[in-house]
């Protein structure tokens, strides 16, 4: 199964089919027992331990639960994506208010994640995830602790995202999400690919 | 690499876990200390030795006018003294045989002590003993079968076998340097095992940020590193209050030592340096290599 650059992916499947357990193999947490992950042109298996860091530049993470650190603002959270990489203070503080504005947080740099709401924290994570330019985005169940309302926003967000040629991939139970945006999706089952259909509906099955 | 970035994640490692950080500095200062100390111990007992090498090993001393011993007849006679001396030299132990004279020992009394007046206004040149200071081929063997030749023999008022009065000596400074090397080496051990709790608790206090550089992609060098740091900071840090415990140590108890001889045994300061620096190698060595080894098990990457 190829996903190609630039496309919008919707990962659905009931909670144990492997939709966390497929994005953890791209990102090279797990092995696989047999068959062959190329990521961006890399083949996984061949990947040596000290680089993987490289790969990972390559990936950006959207969480349900976000993820953020609680005793960093909102700009140094998304700025510790780019220190522990070893960007330059002037690199951080010109790119940051830019994918901040992007994410529509303009104007709450200062602001420490308990002060803000679930929608506002997953769009920090967004904008970390996003900062360092990634090839690719992977999303897991990003608006599991959100309300319906606000997870509009979110993937208003996903697709401006989206729409910069970033790969998308999201896992999700999230059914008016996947119905609405009408992208490819992927479905599986147990482990196992069973539909893969592009501007796809979440499922005949869960209404 | 931001430098900025690793010291500051450092300075937040160890305030987070100060209580343990302190513990850990101690632990290593009094470590690093007792294990200089037995190294001092170690170089004092060969400077010692060294001096030692050079002075006699037997010494017969001869009676005078005021021997206590009831064998002796008054002063010893220079035919006695001629006899006594050539018998010795006839001897195959016996490797040189120095004739010491009232005025020669006086002299070298006077020289001797001459930090220590007190002992010079007591006594006159009448008061010392003339002598022969022999030396040995064989230290351990042959010291014995000389003392028991001249022990009674006319005109020896005592005979002192030198080499056994300083085998006990040596004993006792072996015996406290092998007793605080036993409690250095104890400490060394709790020393690494507190350096791993200190890690191992700093990378779980951590996780989350750990976390989180994984996922971004941060590569492993420069996650374990602040870690890696904390520990090799500890160390230097219990390290320098080591420096000033064997500085102590020297200054306090060596050198007071000192008053025992009446010669220099005193250790230079060559010596305490060598001394700090080799504390300062194994120091770092340990805290740096159990932190590393500790982060491999404790810290995914």
């Amino acid at each position: 199964m190829t996903i190609n650059k630039g496309e919008f992916v919707f990962l659905v499947g009931p909670s144990g089919s492997g939709k966390s357990s497929f994005l953890r193999l791209i990102l090279r947490e797990e092995r696989p027992n047999d068959g062959r992950i190329l990521v961006a042109g890399n083949d996984l298996a061949r990947l040596t331990n000290w680089k993987v860091p490289a790969l990972r530049r390559k990936i950006g993470c959207v969480f349900q639960d976000f993820r953020l650190l609680p005793n960093k603002t909102v700009f140094e959270n998304v700025a510790f994506a780019l220190d522990v990489i070893g960007k330059p203070r002037r690199f951080t503080r010109r790119v940051v208010p830019e994918v901040l504005d992007l994410v529509g947080l303009e104007g709450k740099h200062d602001r420490m994640p308990d002060e803000l709401s679930g929608g506002e924290q997953q769009r920090v994570a967004m904008a970390r995830a996003f900062v360092n330019r990634p090839m690719i985005l992977l999303a897991d169940e990003p608006t599991g602790n959100i309300d319906p309302a606000t997870s509009i926003g979110i993937m208003k967000v996903l697709d401006r995202i989206n729409r910069t040629g970033t790969t998308v991939v999201m896992a999700t139970h999230d059914a008016a999400i996947v119905d609405s945006m009408r992208k490819r999706v992927i479905e599986l089952e147990y482990g196992k690919v069973v539909r893969d259909q592009n501007r796809g509906v979440y499922g005949q099955n869960y209404q | 690499m931001r430098s900025n970035f690793v010291f500051s994640e450092i300075w937040i490692g160890l305030r987070r876990n100060l209580t343990m950080t302190v513990a850990l500095i101690v632990v290593v200062a009094i470590s690093l200390s007792l294990l200089g100390t037995g190294l001092l111990f170690v170089k004092q007992v060969d400077a010692t030795r060294t001096y030692w090498q050079g002075q006699a090993e037997v010494s017969v001393y001869l009676c005078y006018t005021e021997s206590a011993n009831p064998s002796c007849h008054g002063a010893v006679t220079p035919q006695q003294t001629a006899a006594l001396e050539s018998r010795l030299k006839a001897m195959p132990q016996v490797a040189e045989v120095t004739s010491v004279t009232q005025a020669q020992a006086w002299a070298l009394y006077k020289q001797a002590f001459t930090n220590n007046q007190s002992y010079i206004s007591t006594l006159k040149e009448t008061d010392m003993p003339p002598s022969l200071e022999i030396k040995t081929h064989n230290a351990g063997s042959d010291d014995s079968v000389v003392v028991s030749e001249m022990t009674g023999a006319q005109g020896v008022d005592s005979v002192i076998d030198e080499m056994s009065i300083l085998a006990k000596f040596y004993s006792l400074l072996n015996g406290l340097r092998n007793a605080v090397v036993i409690v250095a080496l104890i400490l060394v051990v709790a020393a690494i095992l507190l350096v791993a709790n200190t890690i191992r608790l700093s990378a779980f206090n951590r996780r989350r940020e750990t976390g989180i550089m994984r996922l971004v992609g941060a590569s492993n060098f420069y996650i374990q590193l602040p870690f890696l740091l904390e520990g090799v900071i500890a160390g230097l840090l219990g390290w320098v209050l080591a420096v000033a415990l064997l500085i102590g140590v020297k200054s306090l108890l060596l050198n007071n030592l000192q008053q025992y001889f009446n010669y220099n045994v005193g250790l230079s300061a060559t010596d305490l340096v060598e001394v700090i620096v080799l504390a300062m190698v194994i120091g770092v060595a340990l805290c740096g290599i159990t932190s590393f080894l500790t982060l491999r098990r404790y810290l995914r990457v």
